[in-house]
Formats: structure tokens, C-alpha cells, sequence
């Protein structure tokens, strides 16, 4: 086991286990934008990780790599001890990466039992849908996990934002997801539904078999549920505590200086 | 994000509060109104009991063969069309390869001397060449698969012409023997047509194949996010509705007893999309049916055979076709927001 040791954080005792994912050096340029200049981080088992950043950081574009959306244009991914190169996002669902969009990953046109299993259906024997066991297992867990909705037989498109959001989430979780890495879980979303996505995250967190990375604007939250927190300003990873040692009124000196520094010239 | 607007957002797409309290013959009825192939079949159904009234011959065997003619090779097309549309696009050239398909059975068997089946079998995989290149210039070259269709549309065509100098030809003598199991037998193109029905109703509503066709033409991004192979979902149903349309032209050919190059084409092309939109299939991709398109083929069909039994003029048939067209569509947009606004 090759165990990375070129980290970018330093001083972080958020998590106890091992390094389960470690970031290295990744850079991604679209065209003429360079989205992620150099990258480094890590990421510890059942830790959840709170990656903050403005508008434009490269914080999408860093998850889309880690879930295989898209590839670094260099540097290592390093799971588990192994590097990695994620060839789609069926591959890193097959490595245990899940991702929860921003821009929600479900289909309006089907069933929430549907959408709970899409891309993973269960079949029967003679290759159908097995709709019956997808319909119960979905209730089952949506249920366990508090998520309240009519039937799990609507159209997703007649349930609220905040309630699709909460079962792509749920959806997440019911794979065997061993990194969940979740983009902007409490946008648009009343307090009681994000209320109920921060309960569950402590759950996971928990049970600890799931480590997490959170994108958030909303850094009061990040600070409720995460572990660690790291701050991406163009590109690169500048900022790297435990929650336990920083504030909120440092995180928003910290992003406020950098709006000021760009906006000073 | 603030946690007002978020509250806003939460909100307005909140279901309306509880269901209504219900008659079992309320719910059933509801339940009927709410598939989408509710309102089709009631006009299907109207439209037998008119032209039942208006004309005595409308039920006699004879004539319902002939409906069934013209119903069978549309709905068949429909189909693939129903496929294509519910994942996001559209084939325009399956007409002509409606066209093509019998004329490489025929050149097969007359001039390289295949057996009729193999014969059948290899126009068959022509086709779906015909289809692979449709969707991959229009998966993987991303022309959209109105422009990528439109010119495979025309080679297509140039393709029979040329091959067949514009001349028709007579059903292979060593394809005989075949031929009433291929059209020819006054049921046979019907059967076809409703078992490949059945069939794609079962992949539309029952199978991954259909689960992600309609995911890929809902929700693209969100599709493929959750590792849905959108370009294979497509590539594939461009090459189902190939195949289905070089079938149906092979049927076709068997039944009028003539391989035609003026056959098909555009004509049953834009039937075949005019029944799946009737249907209730929404061009805009995510919803559709495959049963819907049989109906609507079957309305199509009963309308153009019922106008020329009470004897009005083949003209005005367009007239009511583009109105029927328009007014499912219509309905159609009213009905689907009266669905998605709960109950």
C-alpha cells in the first residue's frame, strides 16, 4: 500500500481512520479557463468534508473528476491507497464514489421508485423490470431515512424541490456509496427539509462507514456537520482546518478578503 | 442561499394537500382518464360507432381488412418513432428505408441468389446499418437528428433509385412460398403489427431499455450523471426504428404484390409521427406510448376509410388530420399539467 504523503492540508485531526481518497496535484483546464490550477486533498474514512469557495472556485469541477464526470488534465487520484483513473461515473459508482447534483439528477417523467433505482434497476430473471421490490426496498428506505413523501409512485416532477432533493440524496445512499460526495444537498430546500439532509449526514456520519464531501455556500451549515472544512480560491486549495478549530466569522473573513483582493485589483 | 428563498422554492411546487375523498367508480374513472392513452381511445371508439351508423359495409370483414392495411405498416413504423421520440429525437428517413428494404430482398434473392428468409433477414441488417449511422452522426457528430435524418432521408432514397433505375419489380418467384406469412394473408400484416406492439410495450414500460429511454429524453444530463449510456439508449432506437421501418416496407411489398420505388417515403413517415404524436407521445421527448400509437394509427386509418365510404373526397382529409393533430397536441400540453398538478 503506497500511502500517499504529499498533502496539501496540514495540522488536520478531524478524522481518525485512514485516507480514504487523497487529491494530488489535480489540474483541469477547459479551453482557455483553467478551472483547477493544483489540487490537494484528503480525504480520511468517515469523515465528512466541507469544501467551501466561491462561485467559480472549481469546486463542481473537482467533484465532477472525483465522480468521473470529467478527467484531470494531470495529477493522481488516489483511493484507498491505489491510484485511480475514473473512466465514467459507472466506474467510480463501481469504486464506491457517489455523487449527488447540483442541477438534481432525477428524471421528472418517472416514479420516485424509478428515480430511487435509475441506472441501477432491479430486474427480474427474465431480464423485466422487477417494479414490485423496487417499489418496496424504495419505500423502506425512504421511510428509515425520515423522507416523507405522498407515494413512492408519483412523478417526481409533482413532488417539491426539497423533497427531490432529499431522495437523491437517499438515493445516494442506498448505493453501496463508501465516498458520497454531495453538491450543494441543502439548496433549495425550506429549513425543515434541510434540517432533515444535515440529520441524515449525521447518521451517516454515525455510523461511520461513509465518508463524506460537502459543497456548501451556506457555512454555517458546513460548520453543523463537517469534520474538516477547505476553502478552493482559483483552482488550488488555500485553506485547510478541523471545524473545531476555525468559525464561521473566519471562513467569511476568508472569502470576503479574497472578494476584496479581486475587487481591489 | 438564504433560507427565505429556499422556504419559497420549497413551497411553490408543494403537492396540493390530501387527495379528495373518492367513489370507487370515481377512482376508476380517473384512473382511466389518466392513462395516456384515454382520450385516443375514446375518439378510436367514437369513430367506430360513427361510421358503423354512417355505413353499412364499415364492419364487414373486407373492410376491416383494409383498415387494417393501412393501419398496420403506420402503426409498425410508429413505433420506432415513438422510441426515438420519447429519448429526444426524430427519424425522418425511415420512410424511404421503408422504401429501400424490399428492393434489397429483392436484389438478394435475384441477383446473388440468397434464400427469401436470409434474404429478409439481410435487408433487415442493412437497415439497421441505416440506423447505426443515423445515430451515430447524431450521438457522437451531435448533428441533430432532424438534420442528420433529413440527409440520410434523401441517400437513402438516391440509393433505391439508382440501384432500381426508378423501375419497379415483381416479388422474387422463389419468395412465393413466403409471402402470405409476410403481408400477403389478409391478417398477417395486422398481427405483425400488434405483436411488435406488445412487444415494444413491454420494453417501453417493463425493461432498463426503456426506463432509460425515457430518462435520456426527460432529463439528459441527469441520465447520464446517474450512468446512463445516453448515446447507446439513442444509437439503439434509431436502429429499432430502421429495422422496424425496412419490416414494414418488406410487408408492404408482399401485400400489393409489387416492389415500388414511389412506395412509402415521406408519406408514411410523417403518418407514422402523426400517429405517435396523436398517441400522446410529446416531441419534446420523456413521455410517450407505444399502445397510444397504435391508436393512433388505427384512428388515422379509420378515418381516411370511413370518409371514403360515406363518400367524402379524399381532400379535405389533410384538413382533418392537421385539426386532429393539433388539437391532441393541445390537449395533450393541458392534460399532462392537469396530471402534474396532483390529481
Amino acid at each position: 500500500m503506497t500511502k500517499a504523503t504529499t498533502h496539501g492540508g496540514t495540522g488536520t485531526n478531524g478524522g481518525t481512520g485512514t485516507t480514504v481518497l487523497s487529491v494530488e496535484h489535480v489540474a483541469k483546464r477547459f479551453g482557455a479557463v483553467t478551472a483547477l490550477r493544483d489540487v490537494n486533498l484528503r480525504l480520511r474514512r468517515g469523515e465528512v468534508l466541507g469544501l467551501i469557495g466561491d462561485n467559480g472556485a472549481g469546486k463542481s469541477t473537482l467533484l465532477k473528476i472525483l465522480c468521473g464526470f470529467h478527467r484531470p488534465d494531470s495529477g493522481r487520484i488516489v483511493l484507498n491507497g491505489d491510484e485511480v483513473t475514473l473512466k465514467s461515473v459507472e466506474h467510480a459508482r463501481s469504486l464506491g464514489i457517489d455523487a449527488v447534483y447540483q442541477d438534481l439528477a432525477l428524471v421528472n417523467e418517472l416514479t420516485v421508485y424509478h428515480n430511487m433505482f435509475l441506472g441501477r434497476e432491479k430486474v427480474r430473471p427474465t431480464r423485466l423490470l422487477n417494479n414490485r421490490a423496487m417499489r418496496r426496498v424504495a419505500a423502506e428506505h425512504l421511510r428509515d431515512m425520515g423522507v416523507n413523501i405522498p407515494s413512492v409512485d408519483v412523478e417526481v416532477a409533482k413532488l417539491s424541490g426539497g423533497q427531490r432533493q432529499a431522495i437523491a440524496v437517499a438515493r445516494s445512499v442506498y448505493s453501496d456509496a463508501r465516498i458520497l460526495l454531495l453538491d450543494e444537498p441543502l439548496a433549495a430546500m425550506g429549513a425543515k427539509e434541510g434540517a432533515l439532509i444535515l440529520d441524515l449526514v449525521r447518521d451517516l456520519k454515525r455510523r461511520g462507514e461513509v465518508s463524506i464531501i460537502i459543497i456548501a455556500h451556506n457555512y454555517a451549515q458546513v460548520l453543523e456537520v463537517c469534520d474538516r472544512v477547505n476553502l478552493l480560491q482559483h483552482g488550488e486549495i488555500t485553506f485547510d482546518k478541523a471545524t473545531s478549530d476555525t468559525s464561521l466569522q473566519e471562513l467569511t473573513d476568508l472569502v470576503v478578503a479574497e472578494y476584496r483582493a479581486a475587487r481591489g485589483g | 442561499m438564504s433560507e427565505t428563498i429556499d422556504n419559497r422554492i420549497g413551497e411553490t411546487r408543494a403537492p396540493s394537500p390530501g387527495p379528495p375523498a373518492r367513489g370507487p367508480l370515481r377512482t376508476g374513472a380517473e384512473a382511466f382518464l389518466r392513462r395516456r392513452e384515454a382520450s385516443i381511445l375514446l375518439v378510436a371508439v367514437a369513430l367506430f360507432v360513427y361510421f358503423r351508423t354512417a355505413s353499412d359495409v364499415f364492419l364487414t370483414n373486407d373492410n376491416l381488412v383494409n383498415i387494417s392495411q393501412v393501419l398496420a405498416p403506420a402503426a409498425i413504423i410508429a413505433v420506432g418513432q415513438v422510441l426515438l421520440l420519447v429519448s429526444g429525437e426524430i427519424d425522418l428517413s425511415v420512410g424511404m428505408v421503408f422504401t429501400l428494404a424490399p428492393f434489397l430482398v429483392h436484389y438478394a434473392i435475384d441477383y446473388y441468389g440468397v434464400f427469401p428468409v436470409p434474404a429478409i433477414a439481410l435487408a433487415l441488417l442493412a437497415a439497421s446499418a441505416i440506423g447505426f449511422v443515423n445515430g451515430f452522426v447524431t450521438v457522437v457528430l451531435k448533428v441533430p437528428s432532424f438534420v442528420t435524418t433529413l440527409g440520410t432521408l434523401f441517400v437513402v432514397n438516391g440509393i433505391t433509385l439508382t440501384t432500381s433505375h426508378a423501375y419497379p419489380a415483381e416479388i422474387p418467384p422463389a419468395a412465393v412460398g413466403i409471402e402470405g406469412w409476410f403481408g400477403r394473408a389478409p391478417w398477417a400484416e395486422l398481427i405483425w403489427a400488434v405483436l411488435i406492439v406488445a412487444f415494444f410495450h413491454v420494453v417501453l414500460t417493463r425493461t432498463r431499455w426503456g426506463l432509460h429511454t425515457v430518462a435520456v429524453g426527460g432529463n439528459p444530463l441527469g441520465a447520464s450523471e446517474a450512468g446512463i449510456r445516453a448515446g447507446r439508449i439513442k444509437i439503439g432506437n434509431f436502429m429499432i426504428t430502421s429495422v422496424l421501418g425496412a419490416f414494414a416496407g418488406i410487408l408492404e411489398a408482399f401485400r400489393v404484390q409489387s416492389i415500388d420505388p414511389t412506395a412509402g417515403g415521406t408519406g408514411i413517415m410523417f403518418t407514422a409521427v402523426a400517429a405517435a404524436v396523436i398517441g400522446g407521445t410529446a416531441l419534446a421527448g420523456g413521455s410517450g406510448t407505444v399502445i397510444g400509437a397504435f391508436l393512433g394509427a388505427l384512428v388515422l386509418a379509420v378515418l381516411g376509410n370511413g370518409f371514403n365510404l360515406i363518400g367524402i373526397s379524399a381532400n379535405p382529409f389533410n384538413l382533418i388530420l392537421g385539426a386532429a393533430i393539433l388539437i391532441s397536441m393541445i390537449s395533450n400540453v393541458y392534460l399532462a399539467r392537469l396530471r402534474r398538478a396532483g390529481r
